[in-house]
């Protein structure tokens, strides 16, 4: 052969920079071209956390409840009138219990309060029940809630009579309630950090399972895979644009959370940064690893939907409190990542950066991001079974 | 990486594989796939190897394992037994070594269609390690090669078809490759791309001494490789020069004609003559491929058919292919086929002439787009009509609209004297349609498929009974009746979705590119199948992105962006086009022809942005 061998190149060695960015940049471009991943990643926050912060409220206020006095006397009326002056009740009175029982049953009002004939009586005798509560139980916390309100009620009120009549009280302790951290008990605070939490969930696994499964349906993730990339490149080039993507998010929260809403900011903000760092490692993990699971759209946004989302509306101690969760669904708990976050986020705003909750959550967090991590490393193979 | 020895420590400089003749050597390569419980045998024992600088062919239907020879080729599957060697490498196990190499164009072109032409280009660069510095020279020769200067800040969805192609294959040559790996490169793109992609294939081979091995469905690309591999089923068929391959025909091909047969009844007469191998409708005579290599005796062929004419014609390369086929033994002991239905309906419709479709300005807009305009034809009863055009041409959406399936935006289309923009359900239980991705329910079984389509157009129980008996009869489902439709095989599910648009009996049937991707001896079944619905007065309307299909016509319609370019029978199609230099123009020559008589008269009346 005499003709010169024409020149064919081989990909060149250290190329691990140029491929990495390219990566990178075609992420952004897709990013900011697509309005439904710009739209998780900054439209869905505001518009969660306005509908959390001015629409959802866990608080109990003006709750009707039923007055039924059997015998009225100068007791009944003092007690009845705390009922009146409370903010937290909007008091009816019924002759009846009967007719008290048959308006619960409608649903007009949420706890019926009895006094017997011998209220006056019992009043005075050491080891007696003087009034009578029935609760609609249907929906618990908030009926939890109305007991304990009943039972403050009540409890000043004794404080009130035995002062007015100079004797002791009766019962044996004196119950003195100060409430710690969240002091005007608004649900807003504890809402919105939870909220984060979702947003974070959104952003890192759902969006990032959507796009991944995207490069699958499209037939861009063979045309890449024939490249000389490696897989570390290919789940790095979607880990950092989306870690930005989550991190920019998570600012635009944090600061409708203590500007608009006015949440407080007890603990420090680099810690509620570097925890929500982290946290967004282990959801970015989360939606890589169930990318390599789903291979369509579909398919990986159903599977994290259930997988992810749910978990950290319902299982994380967002809106439900994980100690009053039955033994086998608190075990499960523990492998819901926005858990540990929410106890996080819950504790940086309103106690401050108290180590010995959240360095236990920290560790927690740390161990699921090294588990998705690690099992979205081992699942990727340049292959296409 | 977990993907173990392929390793970080390769990427060598030196160019790889010269050392030999051979770029790519296939030994006894198996790979089989698991799916609904089921095994596939994708590829089976194959071996075969390609030369350095030629373009080599896999040719064959879908699920002959072309595909996965690619992917195996290009590291991305792992076979079960046997290896594959690219360029001196171990595609297996040296996977990112051999991926360093090469360059590979997937089915679907492996474009961002959210990135301009240009983004696109440099993250294939980036990916591909192409030094920053040598970038402006390789871009500007690609986008010349590909056509694509003007367009280089154009959002990769928005290209043509054709375009993408070219784009696809530019990103895949960024770094120039010792071995281009194309994957039907040539699927769904007009005829005029294809041709266009040929080029860029002989050019890149001449100039650059690239290897070029690409996959395609279409028989008359073999004819373009310099050696094709014949893979049928997963078993390599047969191999060798298409020239070679074809001339083993010679004298085994004929024309015949006659004026006292439709050409219908002359291809069915003569398909069962002995010694007849293929007989196709071509135009206004049959093609006739025969078992030997003499020339037919007449009185044999056409016993009792008065002036008839029979003379030799040039082979072609897939008369060896339908020859080999014919000569295999059944796969999967599947029944033989049936010739043709001895009776579709119940009654035959003989009342021909009438026009049973007519559509006058029909028009059709997503947003801005006009996906069809101006589109007038009308069709009479008995009559194949086709309409020929690539993707994105607007053929389904004309067609959604005559089924009533999408509204018209403008115009008016009266289908068997009903007025569809008004009454769409009275049309609708008249006409049959066929969808392209043969709309059935995968996870129930044949006779239920049946059974829903007969309630769906409303049989009554014992007119559905009766239909299911002559659909299981005809299309030879009987034995297949409980496998679930998602498990048969391409031709079958041709089949049964056949039999499932012909339960109501229509007046009209629409096919809807109905034999993309089954084999050539599927298509032939299905075409007497329609040819004989046909002769029973059905009236057939077709898309087809298929020259060949075309000739099966009566009459047709060549769509281009939206619009009707040509309407007439397959003869005078082909005779309009006839210029000085190409004197038998075949159906490709004269949509090329159209389309780029179209092309210089919007340049003219469109000034360029």
């Amino acid at each position: 052969m005499t003709e010169p061998e024409p020149r064919h190149d081989s990909a060149a060695p250290g190329t691990f920079g140029m491929r990495l960015r390219g990566l990178i940049r075609k992420e952004f471009l897709q990013i900011f071209r697509d309005p439904s991943s710009i739209a998780i990643a900054f439209l869905m926050p505001v518009v969660l956390l306005l509908l959390f912060g001015y629409g959802v409220s866990l608080d109990s206020e003006s709750i009707p409840v039923a007055l039924v006095v059997e015998q009225p006397s100068a007791d009944t009326t003092s007690f009845t009138a705390a009922f009146h002056k409370s903010r937290y009740f909007v008091p009816t009175s019924y002759a009846t219990t009967r007719a008290a029982e048959t308006d619960m049953m409608a649903g007009k009002v949420n706890a019926i309060v009895v006094l017997r004939q011998d209220f006056a009586q019992r009043l005075y005798r050491p080891d007696s029940a003087p009034i009578q509560l029935i609760v609609n139980g249907v929906d618990a916390n908030t009926a939890r809630i109305i007991s304990g309100y009943v039972e403050g009620v009540w409890g000043t009120w004794l404080e009130h009579v035995a002062l007015a009549r100079g004797e002791s009280l009766a019962t044996p302790v004196q119950i003195e309630q100060r409430v710690w951290f969240n002091s005007e008990l608004r649900s807003r605070n504890f809402l919105v950090p939870g909220l984060i939490a979702i947003i974070m969930t959104l952003i890192g696994a759902l969006l990032t399972a959507m796009v991944m499964a995207r490069e699958w349906e499209r037939g861009t993730m063979e045309a890449l895979m024939v490249t000389p990339v490696t897989m570390s490149e290919v789940i790095l080039g979607k880990l950092i644009p989306y870690f930005i993507l989550g991190m920019g998010g998570l600012a635009l929260s944090v600061a409708m959370a203590l500007w608009l809403f006015n949440v407080p900011l007890r603990g420090s903000s680099w810690m509620l940064f570097g925890a929500s760092a982290l946290f967004m490692l282990t959801s970015l993990g989360m939606g890589l690893f169930i990318s390599t699971l789903g291979k369509s759209q579909f398919v990986a946004g159903q599977i994290a939907i259930i997988t992810t989302f749910l978990p950290a509306f319902l299982l994380s101690g967002f809106i439900f409190d994980i100690g009053s969760m039955p033994a086998v669904v608190q075990t499960i708990t523990h492998v819901v990542a926005a858990r540990y976050y929410v106890a996080i986020l819950q504790t940086v705003f309103l106690a401050g950066n108290v180590w010995s909750v959240i360095l236990p959550n920290l560790l927690g967090l740390g161990v699921l991001t090294l588990i998705f991590l690690g099992l979205t490393y081992r699942k990727s193979r340049k292959r296409l079974e | 990486m977990p993907t173990g020895a392929a390793g970080s420590s390769t990427s060598p400089h030196s160019p790889v594989g010269q050392g030999s003749d051979i770029a790519l050597a296939v030994d006894q390569l198996s790979k089989s796939f698991h799916a609904n419980g089921r095994v596939v045998q994708a590829l089976d024992k194959v071996s075969f190897s390609v030369r350095h600088g030629r373009v080599t062919g896999l040719i064959g239907p879908d699920s002959a394992g072309k595909t996965t020879l690619m992917r195996l080729a290009a590291g991305l599957l792992v076979p079960d037994s046997g290896s594959i060697t690219v360029l001196g490498k171990n595609a297996a196990t040296e996977s990112l070594a051999v991926q360093g190499s090469i360059g590979y164009m997937p089915q679907r072109f492996g474009l961002y269609e959210d990135l301009t032409v240009q983004e696109n280009l440099d993250l294939y660069a980036d990916l591909q390690g192409v030094a920053v510095a040598r970038r402006a020279d390789r871009y500007r020769e690609l986008l010349q090669m590909a056509g694509l200067e003007p367009f280089t800040r154009r959002l990769a969805g928005q290209l043509s078809g054709g375009m993408k192609q070219k784009l696809g294959l530019a990103c895949s040559l960024v770094r120039q490759p010792a071995l281009l790996l194309l994957d039907e490169p040539t699927v769904g793109v007009d005829p005029l791309s294809r041709r266009e992609l040929w080029a860029i294939v002989n050019r890149l081979v001449r100039n650059e001494h690239t290897t070029v091995v690409l996959s395609t469905a279409y028989l008359d690309e073999a004819e373009r490789c310099d050696e094709v591999f014949l893979l049928h089923d997963g078993r390599l068929l047969d191999q060798g020069d298409p020239k070679v391959l074809r001339d083993r025909m010679q004298g085994r091909t004929f024309a015949v004609t006659t004026e006292s047969l439709s050409k219908r009844s002359l291809q069915a007469h003569v398909s069962q003559a002995p010694g007849v191998v293929d007989a196709l409708i071509q135009g206004e005579h049959v093609r006739l491929v025969m078992a030997e290599a003499t020339t037919p005796r007449l009185d044999a062929l056409l016993p009792g058919i008065e002036n008839a004419r029979i003379t030799a014609v040039p082979p072609r390369y897939e008369d060896n292919f339908i020859a080999l086929l014919k000569s295999q033994p059944q796969p999967d002991g599947a029944p033989a086929v049936k010739p043709a239905l001895s009776r579709v309906l119940s009654s035959a419709r003989t009342a021909q002439g009438e026009a049973i479709i007519k559509v006058d300005q029909l028009e059709r807009r997503f947003g801005s787009f006009r996906a069809v305009k101006n589109v007038s034809f009308a069709v009479s009863r008995g009559e194949v009509f086709g309409l020929l055009g690539a993707n994105g041409a607007g053929k389904t959406t004309t067609f959604r609209m005559l089924c009533g399936l999408l509204p018209a935006s403008g115009g008016s289309l009266k289908v068997a004297g009903v007025d569809l923009r008004h009454a769409p359900a009275a049309a609708r239980a008249r006409i049959g349609y066929m969808s392209q991705k043969f709309s059935l329910y995968g996870h129930i079984s044949v006779i239920e498929n049946l059974r829903f389509f007969s309630s769906a157009y409303g049989l009554s129980r014992k007119r559905a009974e009766q239909r299911m008996q002559w659909a299981m009869a005809e299309f030879a489902l009987a034995e297949l009746a409980d496998a679930a439709s998602g498990d048969l095989s391409l031709g079958y599910k041709q089949r049964l979705a056949l039999a499932c648009a012909l339960m109501h009996e229509p007046d009209i049937l629409f096919l809807d590119e109905p034999t993309s991707g089954v084999d050539p001896l599927a298509r032939r079944e299905f075409w007497q199948r329609i040819n004989t619905l046909a002769e029973q007065g059905v009236t057939i309307m077709v898309t087809t992105h298929f020259m060949e299909e075309a000739e099966y016509c009566d009459r047709l319609a060549i769509m281009v962006a939206g619009e009707i370019l040509t309407t007439g029978t397959p003869t005078a199609i082909k005779r309009e086009a006839r210029t000085e230099a190409v004197s038998d123009p075949s159906m490709e020559d004269a949509f090329i022809g159209l389309i780029e008589a179209q092309t210089r008269a919007d340049n003219q009346t469109v000034p360029s942005p």
